[in-house]
């Protein structure tokens, strides 16, 4: 048996040695990632008549942005080897100060809208200080920074919602349609394009290099020459983009900021970006697999309440694909 | 010549034998048709280069690795530990170089870790524990407060702690490894009494050293090998210690092999003055000129790696200046360094040099990245691959392609992607700390041309090494460092490994005229690396 075991082992490291390279193995849990999705979509859309029609999928989709969006700035923040807690509370917060921009302060929709994104930024930055400077580990950092949210937003926003009612527009951001007469929300274009160009930045800047770089080995990218503090705090700043992006989006889908929301999302993104192959421990992870594990998170949910599940179990069989998401991604690792 | 070797007055099996044992890994013959005996109340050495397959063979003992081929036999009988408790149980105890201690735990708690006495059902009787520890370190008479934290304990008393534990196992074979790499003279007396008690007419002691010097006073034989296979093996009275040190390189060492020497007129590329950092580093100061290979010797613990440290800003420097060509230079951090092209390559290149994980070409151009990058910040992938491809090919980086994952490359290669990434940055000055560490013989070779042809090429070197020949074979000039201090600059015509030895273990409070003898306590202060020492000698 251990001669068994042994034998098994060397030919399997032979194999790795023999050429498999990290990117081919990255493939191939990204299209393990991608067959669940399928099988999981094939198994509704058996399941209920209701599953696949295009108005179905379409709200799919739809209900993948706000996920999506925080999953995709998480995604940079996880491969250096940080965690943000702080996305779904800070998502919270953009949303009501978009709506303070917007429907207090009556700033133009665009310019309220770019500031919320800032104002995101402006969250992620006080992380990056706090992570990369201070030097408060990015759990710790981040679950400070998702009270402070949840409680800004709160205190801003005298803890009522603020509706959007007069300002012209801005829920067409999510809700409306780019092709008119054609039914498919904008939002998903947005995230769509917002999703390219993180691959883009990803893979092909300087940013998305150091990120895997720090990730992999943070010591030995400082020893190398790389300022690690400051992209960092660049990267935690970056990922906080798209916590604003993700408070405008979501606010103009329900046409008011609500402050008390936002708590639980940040788990759902991580999760997605977890079943995306992306490794907690950093320096790897990609965003198709982010993208495909913000779809899985959508299609289980729909599903689940398409074929009449009840709500309650429906964590429990997210609780469960994430495990089997990440244990599959340590049986990947182990050969 | 019996008259030193107990053993040999018994008669029946030897205590520990190993035949025809091998062992292999992917890509490497670790270990061929190995073999060793260590006999009754003896203390057997073992020397041989890094990578000659010493630690393999230790692991096979202890049951960390399975060997492939061959047999060992303990009091003449066959054994095979496949985990390291069984041989622990058989009465195998080995002391690694780097401790298995908890830091946090009190002597007591890590001598008994795992074997802790209960107090009723549940709870563990913290009396008991320390009465058994009390009781075993008297009766090794090692000067220990079982109730301190192991933490707080010099290195040497951890050794001590560790010698414990494995006796608390009533071990009938103690391995060392590397005992005294991290020890002054007077704890290495100290250390060899304890090795002495602790050998009878039913035990032996496996001594594995590169300290050569201090064979002479503990070993009765030393076995010698040498890539992975047995040389030989011989009574330590009649053999000279030069004798050894051919076998286990398989050469008379020549100087054919070094560097002309670097004329005095070659431009001063790096001064350093006054360097002296909180933790040790007491007044460092020397000279690199152009295309010089500057060795720097001394025992672990010098601070030779912290001066390399301290030179690309990676710890922070108290007093002290850096001229780099005339200028005075502040360098806060690593980029820095890099900025003025100095690139530093750590002895631990697994936790400081490489991205494992990434592929060749993402280590190769980490350095780079920025300067080979657009003013938006996009990567020039094609440029940074073109060098990465340039370099696998002059610095004969065996691998399939720059798209292996870099943890799959073997030592000497893996040292070669980090060679690579400083050489893309087109670095002047490259600190090489233990270059050849972990690096098989052949490779070593390579990595030894490496250093020469860039210094030919007119880079500036520093190598830090442990490995006294390979220095003497290397350097143009040799600083020798001894805790914190600077205590000598050779040149290479002077430099001899006594010499070396000399001045490295030449503490500032010590008369070099008398050699410290064995048995013998110094006074000495405090000069650990580690600053503090609550309680030390205290409460025994």
């Amino acid at each position: 048996m251990a001669t068994l075991m042994a034998t098994l082992k060397t030919s399997a490291q032979r194999l790795v040695t023999g050429g498999v390279s990290s990117a081919v193995k990255d493939r191939l849990q990204q299209s393990l990632a991608f067959a669940s999705l399928i099988v999981i979509f094939a198994f509704f859309s058996f399941a209920s008549p209701d599953f696949f029609t295009y108005s179905n999928i379409t709200a799919i989709l739809f209900s993948t942005v706000v996920i999506g969006t925080l999953a995709l700035g998480t995604t940079f923040v996880i491969i250096t080897g940080g965690i943000d807690l702080s996305i779904g509370t800070g998502m919270a917060l953009c949303a009501v100060m978009s709506g303070v921009f917007i429907v207090n302060i009556r700033l133009p929709v665009g310019v309220g809208v770019l500031s919320a994104i800032l104002f995101g930024g402006l969250i992620g930055l006080v992380n990056g200080f706090n992570v990369a400077v201070l030097k408060i580990p990015p759990f710790i950092a981040t679950l400070a920074m998702m009270l402070v949210a949840q409680g800004l937003a709160l205190v801003i926003s005298h803890s009522t919602p603020i509706y959007f009612n007069d300002a012209s527009g801005y829920v067409a951001i999510s809700t409306g349609n780019l092709i008119p007469g054609v039914n498919f929300p904008n939002a998903v274009v947005i995230l769509a394009v917002v999703a390219v160009v993180s691959a883009v930045l990803l893979k092909k800047t300087v940013l998305g290099r150091f990120a895997y770089s720090i990730g992999s080995n943070e010591e030995a990218t400082a020893l190398s020459g790389i300022n690690v503090r400051k992209w960092k705090i660049i990267v935690y700043a970056f990922a906080g983009l798209f916590i604003g992006l993700a408070g405008v989006m979501i606010s103009a889908r329900l046409g008011s900021a609500q402050p008390a929301t936002g708590m639980g999302y940040e788990l759902q993104a991580i999760a997605a970006v977890v079943i995306g192959g992306t490794s907690l421990s950093g320096g790897k992870g990609s965003i198709v697999g982010t993208v495909i594990g913000a779809l899985i998170i959508s299609v289980l949910n729909n599903g689940l309440q398409i074929t009449s599940i009840p709500q309650e179990w429906q964590n429990v069989i997210l609780g469960g694909v994430i495990l089997i998401a990440v244990y599959a991604d340590i049986i990947r690792k182990r050969t | 010549m019996t008259t030193t070797v107990a053993g040999q007055t018994l008669t029946g099996a030897p205590l520990l034998e190993v035949e025809g044992v091998s062992k292999s890994f992917p890509g490497v013959k670790a270990l061929s048709d190995m073999r060793l005996d260590l006999r009754r109340g003896e203390v057997l050495a073992l020397v041989g280069e890094n990578g000659a397959g010493k630690s393999t063979l230790m692991k096979l003992l202890s049951g960390i690795y399975t060997a492939d081929a061959g047999q060992f036999r303990l009091n003449g009988r066959p054994f095979h530990a496949t985990k390291p408790k069984q041989a622990l149980e058989l009465g195998i105890s080995i002391i690694h170089q780097d401790f298995n201690l908890m830091p946090h735990l009190t002597v007591a708690q890590n001598i008994f870790i795992g074997r802790e006495p209960s107090a009723g059902r549940f709870l563990l009787s913290e009396r008991e524990l320390n009465a058994k520890a009390k009781d075993l370190v008297a009766r090794l008479q090692l000067p220990l407060n079982v109730k301190q934290l192991v933490g707080n304990l010099t290195v040497a008393k951890q050794q001590m702690v560790e010698i414990a534990k494995a006796l608390s196992y009533d071990a009938k074979v103690l391995i060392m490894d590397e005992p005294t790499a991290a020890l002054n003279y007077a704890e290495v007396a100290t250390l060899h009494e304890v090795i002495r008690r602790f050998v009878r007419e039913d035990t032996g002691v496996i001594y594995i050293s590169h300290r050569i010097d201090e064979l002479k006073a503990i070993a009765d034989r030393i076995t010698v090998i040498r890539d992975g296979k047995y040389v030989d093996t011989v009574d330590t009275q009649a053999t000279s210690m030069k004798e050894v040190i051919s076998m286990m390189v398989g050469r008379t060492l020549t100087s054919d092999a070094r560097p002309e020497g670097v004329r005095s007129d070659r431009e001063v590329l790096l001064s350093v003055r006054g360097l002296s950092t909180k933790s040790l580093l007491k007044d460092v100061s020397f000279e690199l000129r152009k295309g010089e290979i500057l060795g720097f010797a001394g025992l672990m613990g010098a601070g030779r790696t912290e001066v390399a440290r301290a030179l690309v800003g990676a710890d922070k420097i108290d007093t002290g200046t850096i001229e780099l060509r005339g200028k005075t230079v502040k360098i806060a951090n690593p980029a820095v360094a890099a900025k003025h092209r100095i690139g530093y390559l750590s002895e631990d290149r697994k936790h400081f040099g490489l991205l494992l994980e990434q592929d060749v070409n993402a280590n190769i151009a980490l350095s780079s990245v920025s300067e080979l990058s657009t003013k938006l910040g996009f990567v020039k992938d094609r440029a940074l691959r073109a060098k990465s491809e340039e370099y696998v090919t002059s610095l004969k980086i065996k691998t399939p392609s720059i798209n292996q994952t870099t943890k799959n490359l073997s030592g000497g290669n893996q040292q070669k992607v980090v060679m690579a990434k400083w050489l893309v940055k087109d670095c002047d000055i490259l600190i090489f700390d233990e270059p050849t560490r972990g690096i098989d013989v052949g490779a070593k070779e390579e990595i030894y041309g490496l250093l020469n042809e860039l210094a030919a090429q007119g880079k500036s070197i520093i190598m830090i090494s442990s490995e006294l020949p390979e220095v003497l074979r290397m350097s143009h000039r040799i600083v020798v460092m001894c805790e914190g201090r600077v205590t000598g600059l050779l040149d290479a015509d002077e430099a001899a490994q006594e010499n070396v030895m000399h001045y490295a273990t030449l503490r500032p409070d010590e008369n070099p005229a008398d050699a410290p003898e064995l048995g013998a306590e110094p006074p000495r202060p405090e000069a650990e690396p580690t600053p503090e020492q609550p309680g030390r000698g205290a409460g025994e």
